[in-house]
């Protein structure tokens, strides 16, 4: 079950996401984002950073990456697709997941943990997790708060409290197969105790086991 | 030619910068601000002679690119 982690010019996460996915026993492997075949793969994941430097708007240029068509279409066959801040980002700008993302409602840069909370399993990010479950990772972003004028993505995790406004206080939203989710704090920064945290691992988890049944 | 293209967002969405601006504005005592939109405008040089064409190509832009059409309207002005 191989994953591309696929890497634009400005990200700066695939290497914690390939360590983390690698630490739980799964196969990934980064994938340069002029790629135009990923038929060995199983599943995607769109690592976070600032991709092309977010000109004009957060993951606009990317979505028309070479890779892109790729990710389109695996996401069509109803295979696991995961877009962590950044990627969520592109994720919406490419139509395969419903809004947009706005700056934070205080115009301030978020660096900091988070409490969320599990209200959907039924996701490629979920799916390992329980309803109800608190689940304290950190969040790392300044447009990371989701506008959804469609009302259509369903919120499969979170805020406790609410830290940029985001729609429903949603910290990540799938689609309505839920083999696509967009998360915005980072599951993979919290995956050893050395990192303050490791409530991660389960989200991670429930990707991998994704893999499996799609 | 010279095209200029206003991309605003959507007046139901939320502008947090324009309300930033409102407040500083207020604090400046400048009090009969009712309401701030920070929006963008974007500056192109095209080549071709035909303003209706050029128009017809801009427009084509905002749609794939310029503008986000989740939350975003745009209106194209070719100053001829």
């Amino acid at each position: 079950m191989r994953i591309a982690v696929i890497v634009f010019p400005g990200v700066n996460c695939e290497h914690d996401v390939v360590h983390a996915l690698r630490a739980l026993g799964g196969d990934p492997e980064l994938v340069w984002h002029r790629e135009t075949d990923l038929s060995d793969f199983d599943g995607v994941i769109l690592p976070g950073g600032f991709a092309h430097g977010d000109a004009l708007r957060t993951g606009a240029i990317a979505r028309f990456s070479p890779v892109m068509d790729e990710v389109t279409r695996l996401a069509t066959d109803g295979r696991p697709i995961l877009g962590i801040c950044n990627g969520w980002q592109m994720l919406c700008e490419a139509h395969l997941l419903p809004g947009a993302h706005i700056v934070n409602r205080d115009m301030s840069f978020i660096c900091r943990f988070v409490d969320t909370e599990v209200v959907d399993t039924n996701s490629v990010l979920t799916g390992a997790a329980a309803v109800g479950q608190h689940i304290r990772i950190p969040l790392n972003s300044y447009e990371g708060n989701w506008v959804d004028p469609s009302d259509s993505g369903r919120v499969v995790l979170r805020y406790v409290d609410d830290p940029n406004g985001s729609q429903g206080r949603a910290a990540a939203v799938t689609n309505a197969l839920g083999n696509v989710a967009g998360v915005m704090p980072h599951p993979e920064r919290a995956t050893d105790q050395l990192l303050g945290s490791t409530d991660g691992n389960i989200l991670l988890e429930g990707f991998l086991h994704s893999l499996v049944a799609a | 030619m010279k095209v200029t293209v206003a991309i605003d967002r959507r007046p139901e969405i939320a502008d947090p910068e324009g309300t930033t601006i409102k407040r500083a504005l207020h604090d400046l005592g400048f009090l009969e601000t009712t309401a701030v939109r920070m929006d963008r405008v974007v500056h192109l040089d095209i080549e071709g002679d035909d303003p209706v064409e050029v128009e017809a190509r801009v427009e084509e832009m905002c749609r794939q690119l310029l503008a986000n059409p989740v939350l975003e309207d745009f209106v194209v002005r070719v100053e001829t």
